[in-house]
């Protein structure tokens, strides 16, 4: 019995050894991942505030008012006036179209008088 | 334990027998006892010291041992932690209103050379003095050659020059990398921004400072790293900012002027939505302009918040105002417009010999801005009441705004206020303050009469300021400034749909040797409201040496230099403020009328 005991702990030592030894190298392998990770994230936000003042850059108003009068006849453009403004509910609304209902129409079950379509057309 | 008694029979018997006393023997087994109770405790003693003195050694040890490791090893950086935080920005960016980058960072190369490691000195000087044209090749190669071991060559490199650089391929020369302040709309807000430098510089980094303007006043914010990653959010409004600069420039080339300012607020927040002041300069590169002798032709110079000018007439309607607010008199009350008078030595005449009739009802006088009328308007306030008004308004103090320049701007005024300074004052001439408190002044007085703090800083709650003037002044001051747009002097300002409301002002400038003012030179301002059913925005428009030449002869009053250009930077701003035009009543008889001219000047 105490031979025994005395080589299964010896198997256990060396596995829970191999064991360590593997995850020491997993976590290294993963910390190394990790760094170069955090090194990509920060040359993409380099770039990214590269692109950002690029696009700041671009945009700036100046180039923009050149770019529109270069384009103003072409894009069909108009000076903004206060004219062109207005309420939501100035807008008109498409006009509904009725239905069109030709021929028999069959019904089931009770009716009562419904009102449809904007014309207000009644389908008894 | 066995106890010893201290009177043992057998010796006690034993001496007494012998005739010895036996109280000697109880000493001495006292003193055997005490002898040994005292080792015993010693012993104890000694233990718990060494074992104390082991807990302290073990203690030291470690931080000692951790010391030493710490000391002898090399630094790695924790990589087990967390990520995510910026490193990126070392200064935070500065938006608009809207979240459009004003001033933003960018990494770039400073150029350094160790003359130690240079192979080819001469070489590398000349073809360094070709890229960069500003140095020069012979200075460059004596700096090289003089023994020195370190030296600045450029502070800054563009992706191009540094590609350059390096296909010179010496090995003395170095780059460090740099974040540099970039502001990439170019000279837009240039006086608000201010710009940055270089502070301390260092191979790996060097630190940025702000200047000038915003960047200097908030260097504390900014360069927060706790903050670094969060914009510093302004309530300038690009779109508004680069209309106005542009109609603005449009204005004072039109009309000769040497220079120009203007400020858009908010009346109720105080929030400054737009200021600019021409001519402007480009922040990116602010080494480049050098300082003239003269302040106010400086391009660095900021109109709006440094000038510091005798503004006119726009300071009748805060006289108005104030004898509203006191109950002497209302918009239709009489005041005298009779003829000029004396006050001590200092005569008060109408702006080119005008005569406005015996009297003009006090709505009248803005309306044709009658400096009489308004000289008596002063003289029914008087002294004390009128300077503790202009006071309230915020008028005689430095403008208060986040800008560095604005702690120089001191208002001037005679001292003591006396009766020719309270005359005066009232037509708007011995104060001089700054234009950005000319406008805080008008958004008090229209916006219900609150008193309104100038910010440049974007915020969802405002505290509303302490009362200046009641609702209902405020109301009448604003349809007075009204009448003055409808028919008075600053006619052409009549935007259809905006009802601007406002007052022209027209100050001649002090001549240069002190003696008297020029009749050629004067500063021109408007100071309007919009709309005037509702008070949402301030404008201020000012030119500097205006002349109107397009008429058989050259106009110099407001309202016909400032007044049309404040009236095109409205027509044009209305729309992007997002302000429906309001319908107006019109007849058709109106419609086909010709435009007003302004009835009378100043």
């Amino acid at each position: 019995m105490r031979p025994f005991l005395s080589i299964l702990s010896f198997i256990l030592v060396m596995t829970l050894a191999f064991w360590a030894y593997r995850e020491n190298y997993a976590t290294q392998t993963q910390l190394k991942d990790m760094a170069k990770v955090q090194n990509q994230i920060a040359a993409l936000r380099d770039e990214i505030a590269m692109q950002k003042a690029e696009w700041a850059y671009l945009n700036r108003p100046t180039r923009l008012r050149d770019l529109a009068a270069m384009n103003f006849d072409r894009l069909g453009l108009m000076p903004m006036a206060a004219l062109q403004l207005g309420a939501a509910s100035d807008v008109a609304m498409p006009v509904a179209e009725p239905l069109l209902i030709s021929g028999e129409v069959q019904a089931d079950g009770a009716l009562a008088p419904v009102l449809v379509g904007s014309e207000g057309a009644q389908i008894p | 334990m066995i106890r010893t008694p201290l009177r043992p029979l057998a010796r006690i018997l034993d001496a007494r027998s012998k005739g010895q006393n036996p109280d000697v023997i109880e000493k001495e087994n006292l003193a055997a006892r005490n002898d040994a109770l005292r080792d015993t405790s010693r012993a104890r003693a000694e233990k718990r010291l060494i074992l104390l003195a082991l807990c302290f050694f073990a203690s030291f040890a470690v931080i000692g041992v951790r010391m030493g490791t710490l000391a002898a090893s090399t630094p790695t950086e924790p990589r087990a932690a967390a990520g995510g935080s910026a490193i990126t920005a070392q200064r935070a960016d500065i938006v608009d209103r809207k979240g459009r980058i004003l001033a933003t960072n960018m990494l770039t190369y400073a150029l350094y050379a160790q003359p130690r490691d240079l192979v080819d000195p001469a070489g590398t000087a000349m073809a360094l003095a070709e890229i960069f044209p500003e140095l020069n090749a012979k200075d460059l190669q004596r700096r090289f050659t003089d023994g020195r071991s370190f030296l600045w060559v450029r502070k800054v490199l563009s992706p191009e020059q540094k590609q350059r650089v390096h296909e010179i391929g010496d090995p003395g020369l170095y780059f460090g990398p740099r974040e540099m302040r970039l502001y990439p709309n170019g000279t837009l807000a240039a006086h608000i921004l201010g710009g940055t430098a270089f502070g301390t510089e260092g191979v790996s980094s060097a630190q940025v400072i702000g200047t000038a303007g915003l960047e200097a006043f908030q260097e504390a914010r900014l360069s927060d790293p706790a903050q670094s990653s969060t914009p510093l959010t302004l309530s300038i409004d690009l779109t508004l900012q680069a209309t106005m600069e542009e109609v603005l420039l449009t204005g004072m080339t039109t009309l000769h002027a040497k220079g120009a300012a203007a400020i858009l607020m908010d009346v109720h927040t105080g929030e400054v939505l737009a200021m600019a002041s021409l001519p402007d300069f480009d922040p990116n590169d602010r080494q480049g302009i050098s300082a003239t002798r003269d302040p106010s032709d400086n391009p660095l110079f900021n109109r709006a918040v440094q000038g510091v000018y005798e503004l006119g007439s726009t300071f009748k309607i805060f006289a108005a105002a104030q004898v509203m607010e006191l109950g002497l008199a209302t918009p239709d009350t009489q005041i005298d417009t009779a003829k000029p008078f004396r006050v001590g030595r200092f005569p008060i005449n109408e702006f080119d010999g005008h005569n406005y009739g015996p009297t003009k009802s006090l709505s009248d006088v803005i309306a044709v801005s009658s400096n009489i009328g308004a000289a008596h308007l002063g003289l029914m306030i008087g002294g004390e009441r009128q300077k503790g008004f202009l006071k309230s308004l915020g008028l005689l103090d430095a403008p208060q705004i986040e800008l560095t320049e604005a702690r120089s701007a001191r208002a001037m005024f005679q001292q003591p206020w006396n009766d020719v300074v309270t005359v005066t004052a009232s037509y708007g001439h011995g104060v001089a303050t700054s234009l950005l408190n000319l406008a805080a002044a008008y958004a008090t007085l229209s916006n219900g009469g609150t008193k309104v703090t100038p910010t440049l800083l974007h915020s969802d709650h405002h505290v509303l300021g302490p009362r200046v003037v009641t609702e209902e002044t405020s109301q009448a001051a604003v349809l007075m400034m009204r009448r003055v747009v409808t028919d008075g002097t600053a006619t052409f300002a009549n935007v259809p749909g905006y009802q601007v409301a406002g007052k022209t002002g027209t100050a001649e400038k002090p001549k240069k040797d002190g003696r008297g003012y020029d009749k050629e030179k004067v500063i021109n301002t408007f100071a309007s409201v919009f709309p005037a059913s509702d008070p949402q925005y301030v404008l201020v428009v000012t030119l500097d040496e205006p002349v109107e030449t397009a008429g058989p002869k050259p106009l110099r009053t407001a309202g016909y230099t400032a007044v049309p250009v404040a009236a095109a930077i409205i027509r044009r701003i209305g729309p992007l403020v997002g302000l429906r035009p309001l319908v107006e009543e019109t007849t058709l008889a109106e419609i086909n009328a010709p435009p007003k001219k302004p009835v009378a000047q100043e």
